[in-house]
């Protein structure tokens, strides 16, 4: 029989080992998967294209890192709401919602030069996103409204809005009526750190930001008051902690976060706003959010992951002609195993027999 | 000699722990037959073997001279022995008659079986009426209830697990008078508790078990209760007193506290008054579910109140947070530890962080020192004698009384000038009791105030120069307690006074 035992402490070695475990896991059933439906094909260069391929060409490695900047700052935000036991879903709309705020910002300055540009758009994102986040935190902590769905419905409100605006107002003068704004003149442009390609300060941005929240969670007193709300609302009361106002950081965090990176992503390799800004980056952040156990640092690591999991997942569509769907399987089964195994750190498997 | 249950040499183990290691017990008919322990001293243990819920690994039991091996409790009903539980398992919505009914095989709900539940209820002085809902009675009734669905299989031993940990004084001499009619009627009885003296009142033999041993078999009444508590924990008990009971002004007062309750169960309380002077131990009796939990909430400042219905130092705190009362230098212990004194899934050092005041050198400018958090929580866990591996043990894998040391060495450390504390000792076992006691003692004497509620009147008879009685809400004046004390406290907290 085998048996769950809790453990009294919880296992440094399993914390690093159990998403090693996950891979493995998760590589060896896109193996099965791959060899029941691939016809005539090689499965291992199928493998080789999905997770080397991407690594070994410099196209694809700064392509990685562009889609990995934006996940790194939505899930960042992401990992401390969800610690709070604050379900912020709605990531893709703060996102959206702040990407079209920084992007007026920096269509209305059309053609002025100055540095001080783009951290006036990024700073536009941002509340763009909190504002947004915050009719959440405003109908949670005042009437008790459900935040999933608030931030779920608005998901789909921002996107509409979005293209309302790209009709209407930010609609490019000259552009023969397509719903897309003006080209993005060179100041209000995310400049580029790696030439040649599309990878911009954002990803700096990223990395300093997680150390920033590694900081906030785990040497300051505010990193306890979001995981104690979490996880025993009474102790939090006990403590002095006002559960209104962790509702209200944890939204405003995760959301003025999401909307730095719609405007980094629009003011980026976009250059421009476009019906095409939505990108599924605020719910696949969700994901990247869990893979790094909602810590700082992991998620660094996470989102570089799910990049190489979209890049690979290109690449097979154009190579091998296979469904787009494709990386979301994988994605999919990444966290499922994710989560299985993360239950080793709490709990010892022991395998004994019953004798009678 | 004639025995109706015999024991021997009983072993069970989980893994390499012996909860029961050579375990031989006998008990005689018409007796009342008392086990006694410490939490983990293996009583509950023996117990379901005894009802069957358990097999041992070793040994064998003879019940009215036959080999007896239960497989399971109904066999052991079968069989007449039946079990009284500490936590009653009754439906609230169901009639006292139904869910007697309920509880019994092959049995139809008529007036006859009414009229039964009335004749053993008279028999037996169970005051209890079968038509009534149980969810409006009194814990007592549930407990008269619990027996009389007992009684109606006929058992020949009735096996009773903490019976008057939950009664007021009256109703545990009300239920000692039962038990001896249900001994002299011939059904044993084998009653579990840590209550010494309730054990020396009514019963004949008891048997003492320590760390899954059997360590006593003797009468009670031949022990004082302190040598039986020491043959219980195995070593000597500190005895308690005030060294210098030097009380000042008041320090802190509570002055007409009304709340309406915001739970639909919750009680209602009632323009509470009360004052705590420097250096003296006040105390709060009561049965639980009067209103304890209401105000332990305004207490500790979880929910707010006007500002002048609490005042500490001259200043009126009613609407200050938890964290700001702390400021003040006041400390509490909840009696909910997992949950609500301390995270169940965070080690112990980061629970240390929870009752800080904003002054603390575990912090500064909100940046957590965690060398100092280390530091101290070593300090709460050796000057305390919690038994933990280390700082980062989880607080849901502490034993219950480890982890009560634990809240009571943190707030402790902290020098409170006032220390509000609510079932300083529920749950927790003699030894760790007696040194928790200790320490509140110590606190007092060094001219700090403390406020215990508690539900244990021996706990708050032996340790407080003030008592109050909470009772629906309503908190009487302080008892005078050279005139008839105990008997005016009984009546009070039935809400009988008058």
């Amino acid at each position: 029989m085998i048996r769950l035992i809790p453990r009294v402490e919880n296992s440094t070695a399993m914390i690093l080992l159990s998403p090693l475990l996950a891979l493995t896991l998760t590589a060896i059933s896109a193996y099965l998967i791959f060899v029941s439906i691939l016809v005539d094909i090689e499965v291992s260069s199928v493998f080789y294209t999905l997770f080397v391929e991407p690594l070994t060409d410099s196209y694809y490695l700064s392509e990685l890192l562009v889609k990995a900047a934006p996940l790194m700052i939505i899930a960042l935000g992401l990992s401390i709401g969800f610690r709070a036991g604050v379900w912020n879903i709605g990531a893709e709309g703060q996102y959206v919602i702040g990407g079209i705020a920084g992007s007026a910002v920096g269509l209305y300055f059309y053609d002025v030069e100055g540095f001080w540009i783009i951290p006036l758009m990024a700073l536009a994102g941002i509340l763009g996103g909190m504002f947004y986040a915050g009719i959440a935190a405003f109908l949670k902590t005042r009437y008790q409204v459900n935040e999933i769905l608030v931030t779920l419905m608005l998901t789909y409100v921002a996107v509409l809005f979005l293209s309302a605006m790209l009709q209407g107002p930010l609609r490019n003068p000259s552009g023969f009526n397509f719903p897309e704004s003006r080209l993005f003149h060179d100041s209000a442009l995310m400049p580029i750190i790696w030439q040649g390609t599309r990878v911009h300060i954002g990803l700096i941005i990223a990395v300093l930001l997680s150390f920033v929240a590694w900081f906030g969670i785990k040497k300051h007193i505010f990193g306890m008051q979001i995981k104690i709300s979490g996880s025993a609302p009474r102790a939090a009361k006990f403590a002095g902690f006002n559960d209104n106002k962790t509702v209200w950081y944890s939204l405003l965090i995760s959301g003025g976060l999401a909307g730095l990176a719609g405007l980094f992503e629009a003011a980026g390799p976009a250059g421009q706003l476009t019906p095409g800004l939505p990108q599924f980056y605020g719910f696949t952040a969700i994901i990247v959010a869990f893979l790094a156990r909602l810590h700082p640092i992991g998620v660094l690591f996470s989102s570089l992951l799910i990049a190489l999991s979209y890049v690979g997942g290109e690449n097979v569509q154009i190579d091998y002609d296979l469904p787009k769907s494709i990386t979301q399987i994988f994605q999919g089964m990444l966290l499922f195993y994710f989560l299985a195994c993360d239950i080793l750190i709490k709990y010892k498997v022991v395998l004994f027999k019953t004798i009678r | 000699m004639n025995y109706q249950l015999q024991i021997n040499n009983i072993t069970k183990s989980y893994g390499d722990l012996k909860a029961n290691d050579d375990v031989s017990l006998n008990i005689k008919p018409s007796s009342i037959h008392a086990l006694l322990g410490e939490n983990g001293a293996g009583k509950s243990t023996l117990v379901k073997v005894i009802y069957g819920s358990l097999l041992p690994d070793r040994g064998e039991m003879k019940w009215l001279g036959k080999s007896y091996s239960p497989k399971n409790p109904f066999d052991a009903r079968e069989q007449g022995i039946a079990m009284v539980f500490q936590h009653f398992s009754l439906f609230e919505s169901l009639t006292v008659e139904e869910n007697i009914v309920l509880g019994l095989d092959g049995v139809r709900l008529d007036e006859n079986f009414t009229e039964k539940i009335i004749k053993y209820s008279k028999q037996y002085g169970l005051d209890i009426n079968p038509h009534q809902v149980v969810g409006d009675l009194s814990v007592g009734a549930r407990q008269r209830v619990e027996i009389i669905r007992c009684l109606m299989q006929n058992p020949k031993l009735l096996i009773m697990d903490e019976p008057t940990s939950v009664l007021t004084p009256q109703e545990v001499s009300d239920l000692f008078i039962t038990l001896r009619k249900l001994a002299d009627d011939g059904c044993s009885i084998l009653y579990i508790s840590h209550k010494l003296e309730e054990v020396r009142q009514i019963c004949s033999v008891a048997t003492i078990l320590r760390g899954g041993k059997l360590v006593e078999n003797c009468i009670p009444q031949e022990h004082t209760q302190q040598e039986l508590a020491e043959m219980m924990i195995g070593k000597k008990l500190i005895q308690l007193a005030r060294s210098n009971i030097n009380s000042g002004e008041d320090i802190f007062s509570i002055n007409n506290l009304s709340r309406k309750s915001d739970d639909m169960f919750g009680v209602d309380l009632k323009s509470i008054s009360l004052s705590v002077m420097k250096g003296s131990i006040v105390g709060i009796a009561g049965v639980a579910g009067n209103g304890q939990d209401e105000l332990m909430e305004l207490l500790i400042g979880e929910i707010t109140s006007p500002p002048d219905t609490l005042s500490f130092k001259g200043n009126d705190i009613g609407n200050l947070n938890s964290h700001q009362r702390r400021e003040l230098s006041m400390f509490f212990i909840p009696e909910e530890r997992l949950g609500h004194g301390a995270v169940p899934d965070m080690g112990l050092n980061e629970n240390m962080l929870l009752s800080r005041p904003q002054k603390s050198e575990m912090t500064s400018y909100g940046v957590i020192d965690w060398q100092n958090v280390e530091t101290l929580t070593q300090k709460v866990i050796s000057d305390f004698d919690v038994q933990t591996f280390s700082t980062k043990m989880l607080a849901k894998s502490l034993s219950g009384g480890n982890l009560q040391k634990f809240m009571v060495g943190r707030e402790l450390t902290q020098n409170p000038e006032l220390l509000i504390v609510a079932q300083p000792t529920w749950g927790v076992d003699a030894g760790s009791a007696n040194n928790i006691h200790q320490a509140l003692i110590a606190l007092a004497d060094q001219g700090s105030a403390i406020l215990i509620i508690s539900q244990d009147l021996d706990e708050i008879l032996s340790l407080c120069e003030q008592i109050h009685v909470l009772s629906e809400g309503s908190l009487s004046t302080a008892v005078d307690m050279t005139n008839k004390g105990l008997e005016k406290i009984s009546q009070l907290m039935v809400g009988s006074e008058d």
